[in-house]
Formats: C-alpha cells, sequence, structure tokens
C-alpha cells in the first residue's frame, strides 16, 4: 500500500480515539486512549521517514501517560455533566467547528501537494551537510550545528517550564509540612 | 519500605533491567550524530530508567538510592556547559555555538567536532530535568487528605 | 490533499475539547491533541514520494531523502510539549488543592 492510504487510516483512527478519550467517563480510561493519537503519531513519523521523531515521541508518550496517571488516577472526585455550555451553545460550537473544517479545504488545496515538497534550504542541507558539519544524521547536524540557537531556546523553555512546575509544586502549606515531618 | 512500591517481581525485573536501560539511554546519545536518536530522546530514556526505580521500589528507596539534589545540579551545570562551549565557539570558530572542533572522519564514533559533546551535555539535562519534575510530582501528596 | 484536511481535522478535536469540556484535566489531554495534531502537520510537509530518512549510512549510495529541516524543528517542539505538560499539571493539582475540584466552572474565586 502506499504511504498515503496509511496514513489516511491511522489519521481516522487517531480521530476517533480523540474524540473517545475526550467523550469517555473515567478519567483513567480517557488517559489511557490518548494514547492512541500519540503512538498514532509516532507510527506515522515511521511512515514518513523520520525515525528520530518516532524515538522521541514514542518516549514522549510514556513519559506524559506516567505523568498524568501518577497525578490524577487516584482522585475520586468523578461527577462529570455532559459540556459547560448549554445545549444550544454546544451544537453552535460543534457546527462551527465543522465548518471551520470546510471553509479551509481550499487552503489546503493551494498548499504544495502530498509527497512533493518545496525543498529550498533542505536541498543545501542535504548536500553539504555530510562534510561541513562531519555528521552522518542530517537531522542531528540541522539541531547542532546549521539551528543551535533554536536548540538554545529550546533548552531554556524546557528550562523555564520546569523551573515554574517547580516552583507551583514547591509551594505547600503549613499543614502538609507538619504531617511530613510526622512522617520521617 | 515493603509497604511502598510493587511487588516482588516487578521489582526484580526492575533490578535487573534498569541498568541496561540507561546502557541503552547513554549508547543513544552518545551515537546521536551516527543513528536515530540524540540528546532528547537518550535523556529521557535515562530519566525513566529512574523513574523506573521509583514505581517499583517507592520513593523512600529511591531517595536512598539516588542524590536528587546532585541530579539537579547535573541538570544546571549541564545548561551552564552548553553557554560555555557556545562562547567557545565564539572565541575559535568565529560564530556564537560554532562548531569549532576538527570533524574527523566519517562514520566514526568520535567525529563532527562538537556535535557529540552538545548531544552528551543536552541529553543530561532533559532527563534529569525531567527526572526531578516527576520526583517533585511523586513526593507532593494531594487528593490524600481526605482520605486521612 | 486529504491528508491535510483529516490532520487539520484532528487539531479541531483538540479545539473542540478545549472549548466545551468542564474537566481540567480533559482540557489538558485536548491542548496535548491539538501539539500532536500541529508536530504531524509540519512532517506531512516534509516528505518527498519515495525518499529515505536523511540519515547516511556506510557504502550506501541514496537518491532522495526526505526534508531534515521540519524535523529538526519538531524534535525540539516535541521536548517543549513535554515541558508545557508537566507544568499543566502541577498547576492543575494546585487547583485541585486550592478548591477541590477540577471542574472549572466551580473555579470562579480568581483572587485570595
Amino acid at each position: 500500500m502506499p504511504v498515503e492510504t496509511w496514513l489516511l487510516f491511522i489519521l481516522s483512527y487517531m480521530i476517533v480515539g480523540s474524540i473517545v478519550a475526550l467523550e469517555l467517563k473515567n478519567i483513567l480510561a480517557s488517559i489511557v486512549s490518548i494514547g492512541i493519537v500519540g503512538l498514532g503519531v509516532s507510527i506515522s513519523f515511521l511512515f514518513l521517514q523520520a525515525p528520530d521523531l518516532a524515538i522521541v515521541q514514542f518516549l514522549f508518550e510514556i513519559f506524559a501517560l506516567i505523568i498524568l496517571v501518577r497525578a490524577f488516577a487516584k482522585r475520586e472526585y468523578h461527577e462529570e455533566k455532559a459540556a459547560r455550555v448549554s445545549g444550544v451553545m454546544y451544537f453552535i460550537t460543534v457546527i462551527v467547528l465543522v465548518a471551520v473544517l470546510v471553509v479551509s479545504i481550499p487552503v489546503f488545496r493551494a498548499l504544495p501537494p502530498f509527497g512533493d515538497p518545496i525543498m529550498w534550504v533542505a536541498n543545501y542541507y542535504l548536500k553539504n551537510g555530510a562534510a561541513e558539519t562531519g555528521s552522518a544524521n542530517l537531522v542531528t547536524s540541522v539541531i547542532l550545528d546549521y539551528r543551535a540557537y533554536d536548540t538554545l531556546g529550546e533548552v531554556t523553555v524546557l528550562f523555564t517550564a520546569i523551573l515554574g512546575a517547580l516552583t507551583i509544586l514547591k509551594v505547600r502549606s503549613k499543614k502538609e509540612e507538619r504531617e511530613e515531618d510526622e512522617d520521617e | 519500605m515493603n509497604k511502598e512500591g510493587m511487588t516482588l517481581i516487578v521489582r526484580t525485573v526492575t533490578r535487573i533491567s534498569v541498568w541496561l536501560i540507561i546502557l541503552y539511554g547513554i549508547y543513544i546519545a552518545l551515537h546521536g550524530h551516527l543513528t536515530p536518536g540524540g540528546g532528547f530522546a537518550g535523556g529521557v530514556i535515562i530519566s525513566l530508567a529512574f523513574l523506573n526505580v521509583t514505581l517499583a521500589y517507592g520513593r523512600k528507596f529511591t531517595s536512598r538510592w539516588l542524590d536528587i539534589g546532585l541530579l539537579g545540579d547535573i541538570e544546571a551545570s549541564s545548561a551552564s556547559l552548553i553557554l560555555a562551549l557556545g562562547i567557545m565557539g565564539m572565541a575559535f570558530g568565529g560564530g556564537f555555538l560554532a562548531n569549532f572542533l576538527s570533524h574527523g572522519k566519517l562514520f566514526h564514533l568520535v567525529s563532527a567536532g562538537t556535535i557529540p559533546i552538545y548531544n552528551i551535555l543536552i541529553g543530561a539535562k532533559v532527563g534529569m530535568a525531567l527526572f526531578v519534575v516527576v520526583w517533585t510530582l511523586a513526593i507532593t501528596r494531594i487528593g490524600e487528605e481526605e482520605e486521612q | 490533499m486529504t491528508v491535510y484536511v483529516l490532520c487539520f481535522a484532528l487539531f479541531l478535536v483538540g479545539v473542540y475539547g478545549v472549548l466545551t469540556k468542564r474537566d481540567l484535566i480533559k482540557i489538558i489531554l485536548s491542548t496535548g491533541i491539538m501539539g500532536y495534531s500541529a508536530n504531524l502537520f509540519l512532517i506531512l510537509f516534509a516528505y518527498k514520494k519515495g525518499a529515505i530518512y536523511p540519515i547516511l549510512s556506510k557504502g550506501e549510495e541514496i537518491k532522495a531523502m526526505v526534508d531534515p529541516l521540519p524535523q529538526a524543528l519538531v524534535l525540539t517542539s516535541i521536548v517543549i510539549e513535554l515541558g508545557i505538560t508537566a507544568m499543566l499539571v502541577a498547576l492543575a493539582i494546585k487547583l485541585y488543592e486550592k478548591y477541590k475540584t477540577f471542574d472549572i466552572t466551580k473555579i470562579r474565586r480568581l483572587s485570595g
């Protein structure tokens, strides 16, 4: 089968999976179902010839699953109602989203067709990348040599996000600290 | 300690497999310029190995096995080493983050100048940062107040 | 072209979740879906028919390779998404500690 057919199959599967994940009542089942989308993206990356991304996406999926399950699975709070907007507004939202999809189809028609990219910059990287950087993996040569600024920015953003998460989590009330001391 | 963590089967498998996972993470990070992978993937794999120990053995054992403060120090120091390497590129290579070392031969492990060094540093930074966050998440106990 | 439309439909499912769900966790999952589809969309652009991954291997002559540039950009984007997820989870946990609920229609008091 050609790549496009596989991708159509995986993408429809992912759309169904994401809708199921959002509509399920049980939060643990919902978190597990979101894995359909993540692993589907990982398999699509393999079909699209991006093994680096497939590895990272797969690990991301495991990591996100562990974080979400560890944080939320024990909570017994569920009195979930259907939606936060009333019935009429709910239907208007869905209709508007479908309308956005239909209206945007001409935009996708104007894009370069699938499997035939514009590769002005990339051709330079493919031709000279190995000779100029000495790296056999051309993705790595782009990340860490041609566009190392991008990676530096990424590391900074990750640092900031982690710092924010740590700061939010480390603020604890007096009561919890006392309980912690009693435990030790 | 026995109350925390998981069953004996999970613990035994973890005890054997954790070193293999760490080794695989180091391999992925070191060979980032030759094979698929790189610093990000390697770092995440190493942090997942530590996470595996945390889930299997519980947090008290892990806080004795690992020095969490040291991991935070590794993270911060690799971030500053990346910057220092970038500034060294400014001095020797003619630009910030320039690849100033000799490129060596293609397909050799020691080649591609500064790229393997960046891969190792980024692997250490990303992996330790993510593990420290999940560790903090794990020692924060929420939703347990109602049960007590 | 159908692939692009389906990918955009996946993005819109994420938007639908953010707009209509009242559960904070479901909103976090919806932002995750939006991130996945954005990453996938960039990689769909990079694909070239009949080309292989942009990694040289020893003693092998390669005619066509896919575009390495979007792959490099998406690689950083995925890791940033991981940091963002961790931060959102931390925020949600703090909100739960304060209000004892994940229902965002009940989280009204912003101060104090």
